[in-house]
């Protein structure tokens, strides 16, 4: 291993980090609930009475920060170098794994993590785990 | 009110994902890369997510209504199940192998991303797929408890 630090960003990664536990905090402190992108998406695949505003807007504030962003300066660095084919095999791992793991990086990774949930953390560990071992094969297996 | 607050928290986590770098496929995919040219700034977003996170949920577990009446809704199984694990091994491959996960790919949609729209297409439908397969299995499925 050698670490890169021309990419190695502490200041914005610890403070863009903070932004997303105040966006938790936020969440629970008001609603209640857990801040968990996933789940929020997945229960509008169930829709029920009275569960669906609240998830609408979650998902909406999401999709809102860039273009607001967008219109007051330019976006930070979005370089997505997957060919698409992949990146439709991808999500659609992404979106069967995390509902079947109950949670994705938000809601176990840092909310579960936040709260010490033993699932939540036994989750980000598999994840975790797989995200590494997955990136090891592409780039050092297969693309060597 | 709870609608308004669910909008303001979406937007904030957006932002943090922006500036902390975890909407960038890219660098994202240099944080899971242990072997190669490896930045570690990921490990520090989650190390500020969690010290202002486990702060506020210090503050509610004590509570049964938020600031604004509504029931808090923690969830508490401890069950650590084969389902789990196995959905979250198969999250893992598909996050190595994009960089993307639910949050940034909205955050991506929202910034014009064509490729960020097709891997959120693709994760709807991830999302349909486990929906049918829990329909088949059990036709008054319960719904499924979320981390």
């Amino acid at each position: 291993m050698s670490i890169a630090w021309n990419a190695f960003t502490p200041a914005s990664a610890l403070i863009g980090g903070a932004i997303i536990g105040a966006a938790v905090a936020l969440f629970v402190v008001l609603n209640g609930r857990i801040a968990g992108v996933s789940g929020i998406l997945g229960g509008l695949a169930r829709p029920q009475a009275g569960d669906i505003s609240w998830r609408v807007a979650f998902v909406a504030g999401l999709i809102a920060a860039p273009l607001a962003w967008g219109l007051l300066a330019a976006l930070p660095e979005i370089r997505v170098d997957t060919s698409v084919p992949v990146l439709v095999a991808a999500g659609l791992l992404v979106g069967v794994g995390t509902r079947y793991g109950g949670g994705c990086t938000s809601g176990h990774g840092v909310c579960g993590v936040s709260r010490a949930s033993p699932r939540s953390v036994a989750a980000t560990l598999a994840f975790m785990a797989a995200g590494f071992a997955t990136v090891y094969v592409v780039r050092h297996l297969i693309g060597s | 009110m709870y609608t308004a607050a669910s909008f303001a928290a979406g937007f904030v986590f957006g932002l943090g994902l922006l500036v902390s770098g975890m909407a960038n496929p890219a660098k994202v995919l240099g944080f899971l890369d242990l072997a190669g040219a490896w930045d570690p700034s990921l490990a520090l977003v989650m190390a500020g997510a969690v010290a202002v996170g486990a702060a506020a949920f210090a503050f509610v577990k004590k509570r049964t209504h938020t600031l604004l009446g509504a029931p808090v809704l923690i969830p508490s199984p401890r069950r650590i199940d084969r389902r789990l694990v196995l959905g979250s091994l198969v999250f893992g491959v598909g996050w190595g192998l994009a960089g993307i996960c639910p949050g940034p790919a909205l955050v991506l949609a929202g910034a014009g991303s064509a490729k960020g729209l097709a891997f959120l297409a693709a994760m709807i439908a991830g999302n349909g797929v486990f929906e049918f397969l829990e329909k088949r299995k059990r036709p008054v499925a319960a719904p499924a408890p979320h981390a």
